[in-house]
């Protein structure tokens, strides 16, 4: 604080002119970043659409919309399908890629290389979508909930992060738990675990956030079964709708608009609805993503 | 002697409780990425879906011949291509935003900056959809402020001219703010004598960030670039998917997505096989050929 007091006076021109326009940039980045989120908020909350108006603050303040959608059909049950393959998805790629990363940092263990290996490689292989597509079809996933999760549970790149971060935990705590004579799993949830949570926070916030934020899965897989929509496939269709539509009025024909057009509100609150858990448990886990990139690139 | 007994002591130390709590979790990795591997078997017969494999008669490379021959494909190579250029050009932009970040004293504007920039890396492509409808289609924010002024409509999402330059602004929308914390990252990690010695003797703050910072920041940037070249065919499917529309389809249409349309969409199986398959192998040659090079230039392996 000092210091700059002291600077200031020897600060240039050039440098006061460049610092000036250094914080208007990103002054109007923060802008452009934030406003289309805040533009929705604000319609999303506005009583009627005049075009020009609402822009800045609502037009007119009504929660209508949110009341309406809440009356949605399936809204209820996508929400709920949504938070579930979040919370299960989380905790099964947590639990798997914790247990391998811990595996593989152990020499004993048999085929530790080749399994090891046999894991990096897939971060670069891939059959494509139609082999997979076809492999998830015969293991019998297709139009299950658990196919949200279960091709998820191991992830090659959190169980090599996990895998690092063990290993340079010191070896001793464990040593003498094992003399002890506890088991794997006590030592690993017991001991290895709270040692870990630095790096398991990291990856339960990236693999809850992959989550829900997924919707391919759910267009591909499980497009026929309505009970297992997800929030994200729910507005995903509101937005087909709403696109067709503005392209038929593109072309310039006439159509009969009560019939395919979903209110304009309603698909801005549907949109405000799915990225409010993100929007509201971001600033707080903000750390964690930060950091994880950042184990990333040590590693990297 | 001393070798016999070194192995007999690791072979006493093989723990396969070990290995057996790894098997399932193996077997999962297996399914989900080894056997799709096997349908690559697909391309070199004529698959109809819900036949068993055997009865479809045997193509041998009929659909790699049709690849190379077909116009879609060069057509959808192309797109590739051209978004991969474009993002390649604009990889300094992360850098040069995490060194202006840098720049900011005031830490708590610079966390406001560094969280808001990093938000949009965090919402789906749904989103951003759904966002840049409200915003651009043709009842979106733009327009109705184009008419308030009296000044002409403009269709952005159904222009094919702006397809190349909008999909990039939105991507870098979406993903600058997040690139730029691995600088940033880099940026902590240089050494401030370095700082010191540069001030000694003479330098402004814009020489120490010409000459210090910049210079500490090439390497992380040399990596991302290979990584970048590597992963040039892989554009992926999510934006593309949620931007395409007629109107822009031959521009947007992406390797990945052309893959989506002719496998899933018109169900033709092989083709779609053959055309990702070759895509997976184009970008594992992709992979070790930029890995050596990183090798010669650096002394070291990027993967």
């Amino acid at each position: 604080m000092k210091d700059s007091r002291k600077n200031k006076i020897r600060v240039s021109a050039g440098r006061r002119i460049f610092l000036a326009l250094n914080y208007l940039f990103f002054t109007l980045i923060i802008i452009i970043c934030s406003y289309p989120l805040w533009y929705v908020f604000v319609q999303s909350l506005s009583k009627e659409f005049v075009a020009g108006k609402g822009v800045i603050v609502p037009n007119g303040f009504t929660l209508r919309n949110y009341q309406q959608v809440m009356k949605l059909k399936g809204i209820g049950n996508a929400f709920k399908i949504s938070a579930l393959r979040t919370v299960l998805g989380c905790l099964i790629t947590v639990t798997s890629c914790m247990i391998l990363g811990y595996l593989f940092s152990k020499q004993e263990m048999p085929f530790r290389k080749l399994m090891y290996r046999g894991l990096v490689i897939c971060m670069y292989v891939s059959g494509g979508l139609i082999p997979y597509y076809l492999t998830v079809k015969m293991v019998g996933l297709i139009n299950t909930f658990w196919v949200y999760v279960v091709p998820f549970a191991v992830s090659a790149y959190y169980v090599i992060l996990i895998k690092t971060f063990i290993e340079q935990l010191p070896a001793s705590v464990e040593e003498s738990a094992m003399l002890d004579g506890a088991g794997i799993f006590t030592i690993l949830f017991r001991i290895i675990l709270p040692m870990s949570m630095p790096i398991i926070a990291t990856i339960a916030v990236y693999a809850s956030v992959a989550q829900w934020n997924s919707w391919f899965d759910n267009h591909l897989y499980t497009g026929l079964r309505e009970d297992l929509t997800t929030l994200q496939y729910m507005l995903y269709n509101y937005l087909n709708q709403a696109e067709k539509l503005s392209q038929v009025l593109a072309e310039g024909r006439n159509i009969n608009e009560e019939q395919i057009l979903t209110p304009k509100g309603v698909r801005m609150t549907v949109t405000m609805i799915t990225v409010i858990p993100v929007l509201c448990i971001y600033p707080f886990l903000q750390r964690f993503f930060v950091k994880g990139i950042m184990i990333g690139a040590v590693k990297g | 002697m001393t070798m016999a007994a070194k192995t007999n002591r690791r072979h006493k130390r093989k723990r396969w409780d070990l290995f057996f709590v790894a098997l399932p979790f193996m077997a999962l990795v297996f399914i989900f990425c080894y056997l799709p591997l096997f349908g690559w078997a697909l391309s070199f017969v004529e698959y109809r879906p819900g036949t068993p494999f055997l009865q479809n008669p045997f193509v041998g490379l009929k659909y790699f011949r049709l690849i190379l021959t077909s116009r879609d494909i060069r057509r959808v190579m192309e797109n590739t291509l051209i978004f991969a250029f474009i993002n390649f050009l604009l990889l300094p932009l992360p850098m040069v935003f995490a060194i202006l970040l840098n720049e900011i004293g005031n830490s708590g504007f610079r966390k406001v900056a560094q969280t808001m920039t990093t938000l949009p890396h965090f919402i789906s492509w749904i989103i951003v959809y759904s966002l840049a409808f409200a915003i651009f289609s043709t009842e979106g924010l733009l327009n109705e402020l184009l008419n308030v002024f009296h000044l002409k409509g403009q269709k952005v999402l159904q222009d094919r001219d702006a397809v190349y330059w909008f999909q990039t602004c939105i991507s870098q929308w979406k993903s600058l703010g997040w690139s730029s914390i691995i600088y940033m990252a880099a940026i902590a990690g240089i050494d401030q004598e370095l700082y010191e010695a540069a001030t000694v003797d003479g330098a402004g703050k814009f020489r120490s960030a010409l000459h210090v910072t910049l210079p500490g920041l090439i390497p992380t940037f040399i990596v991302i670039a290979l990584l970048a070249v590597a992963n040039f065919i892989n554009s992926g499917l999510d934006q593309y998917f949620m931007f395409q529309n007629t109107v822009v389809m031959k521009r947007i249409e992406v390797l990945d997505l052309y893959t989506y349309r002719v496998g899933l969409q018109k169900q033709d199986y092989s083709y779609s096989t053959a055309v990702g398959m070759l895509k997976s192998l184009i970008s594992l040659i992709m992979l070790f050929v930029t890995n050596a090079i990183a090798k010669h230039v650096r002394g070291e392996s990027i993967v």
